[in-house]
């Protein structure tokens, strides 16, 4: 081995040194990586990430998320998650059509009663022309939709950190009578996302 | 005290800011033509114009109209004449008529968002008004005869 190193025209003192300098550049590049993505998180890691995306995932996927996140342009309902009676629509904004809009019904806040509707001053459906889908898609895409600034509502590492603070997001975990909560309590989650995007905001492998 | 425009009149009323507007409508006002069917946003009989929107009364706080406008039935035109009223009564509509002032107050948003509506629209719209009487082909069909009434006037 030692020959051939020397053959090629490298010893091994050349070696040591240029393996010290990569180490160096390495680390350099790590933390500039680090600097500009923001929310507290260390910097990258791709196998803590795609980890807490798991996490991450299995919320998202709760009919408390999916529910206003359809692939179709009606909301769901349910932990079963079917289609919203009484045919409402998502509309250009989001907010429904005509006699149904979403705030015709949902009010500022939850109306105490077994299934009554939930409230949030900000119910609403994603815009028709960013409909940011989670139904029907599976870890690899949904991870890599949310990371897309072109398709996640123009958000930056930063913004989607915020995003998660968001009062609509945290209504998930105030459903209202009957309703079940999503599988991780809201610090967990909020744990989770943090560390999915502030370790790079990796997707889990494709198919 | 609450102060409140209901169909364009003020009024002051002594009530729980969290009483529903249903209740103050009925049976403080005693304006009876806006109707309890489930009182859980199911069914669109108690269903009002709160800025031009049609909320559904029976679940909605009076301390939310504060400030705006709200329209029951009884607002719904000064003289009977809504393009609405004018193609219910040529149709004859109601069979009981218990839903019947929720489903005018939901046509009318339709009405004036969409003035020519299509069967999509009309679907998009009512849904959400049920009708126990099974009023509904009639609805539709005085729903079109109204856009087209609303059209004749305003290009009279
Ligand atoms: S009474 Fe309000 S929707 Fe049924
Ligand atoms: S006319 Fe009877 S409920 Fe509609």
């Amino acid at each position: 081995m030692n020959k051939n190193i020397q053959r090629c025209g490298i010893s091994i003192q050349t070696m040591g040194v240029m393996m010290v300098l990569l180490g160096v550049i390495s680390l350099g590049l790590f933390s500039f990586d680090r600097a500009p993505g923001g929310g507290g998180a260390a910097g990258k890691d791709s196998a803590a990430s795609v980890r807490a995306f798991a996490e991450v995932y299995k919320v998202l996927k709760s009919p408390r998320c999916m529910n206003c996140h359809p692939s179709g342009d009606q909301p769901l309902q349910g932990e079963d998650s079917h289609v919203h009676t009484m045919n409402v629509q998502r509309g250009e904004d989001g907010k429904g059509l005509y006699a149904l809009k979403c705030s015709n019904c949902h009010q500022s806040k939850n109306v105490p009663g077994l299934h009554t509707p939930p409230g949030n001053p900000k119910w609403q459906l994603p815009p028709a022309d960013m409909k940011m889908v989670f139904q029907g898609k599976d870890a690899h895409e949904l991870a890599k939709q949310i990371m897309d600034y072109n398709q996640n509502g123009h958000k930056n590492k930063a913004q989607l950190i915020e995003h998660a603070r968001d009062t609509l997001v945290k209504a998930a975990w105030r459903p209202g009578e009957g309703r079940k909560l999503p599988p991780l309590s809201y610090p967990a989650f909020l744990k989770a996302w943090d560390a999915w995007i502030g370790n790079g905001g990796y997707a889990p492998g494709g198919h | 005290m609450i102060n409140l425009n209901v169909n364009g009149k003020a009024f002051q009323v002594s009530a729980e800011p969290d009483m529903p507007l249903l209740w103050v409508l009925r049976d403080l006002l005693h304006l009876t033509g806006t109707k309890f069917g489930c009182g859980v946003a199911q069914c669109g009989a108690c269903t009002v114009h709160l800025n031009g929107e049609a909320v559904r009364s029976c679940i909605t706080p009076v301390s939310r109209a504060v400030g705006k406008r709200v329209v029951t039935i009884e607002g719904l035109s000064t003289d009977h004449l809504h393009p609405l009223q004018q193609a219910w009564l040529e149709l004859d509509v109601p069979q009981c008529g218990y839903c019947q002032s929720g489903q005018l107050m939901s046509a009318a948003v339709l009405l004036k968002e969409k003035p020519d509506p299509t069967d999509a629209d009309i679907d998009a719209a009512m849904s959400g008004n049920i009708c126990r009487c099974g009023t509904y082909p009639r609805i539709k069909k005085a729903i079109k005869e109204a856009a087209k009434l609303q059209k004749e006037n305003t290009h009279a």
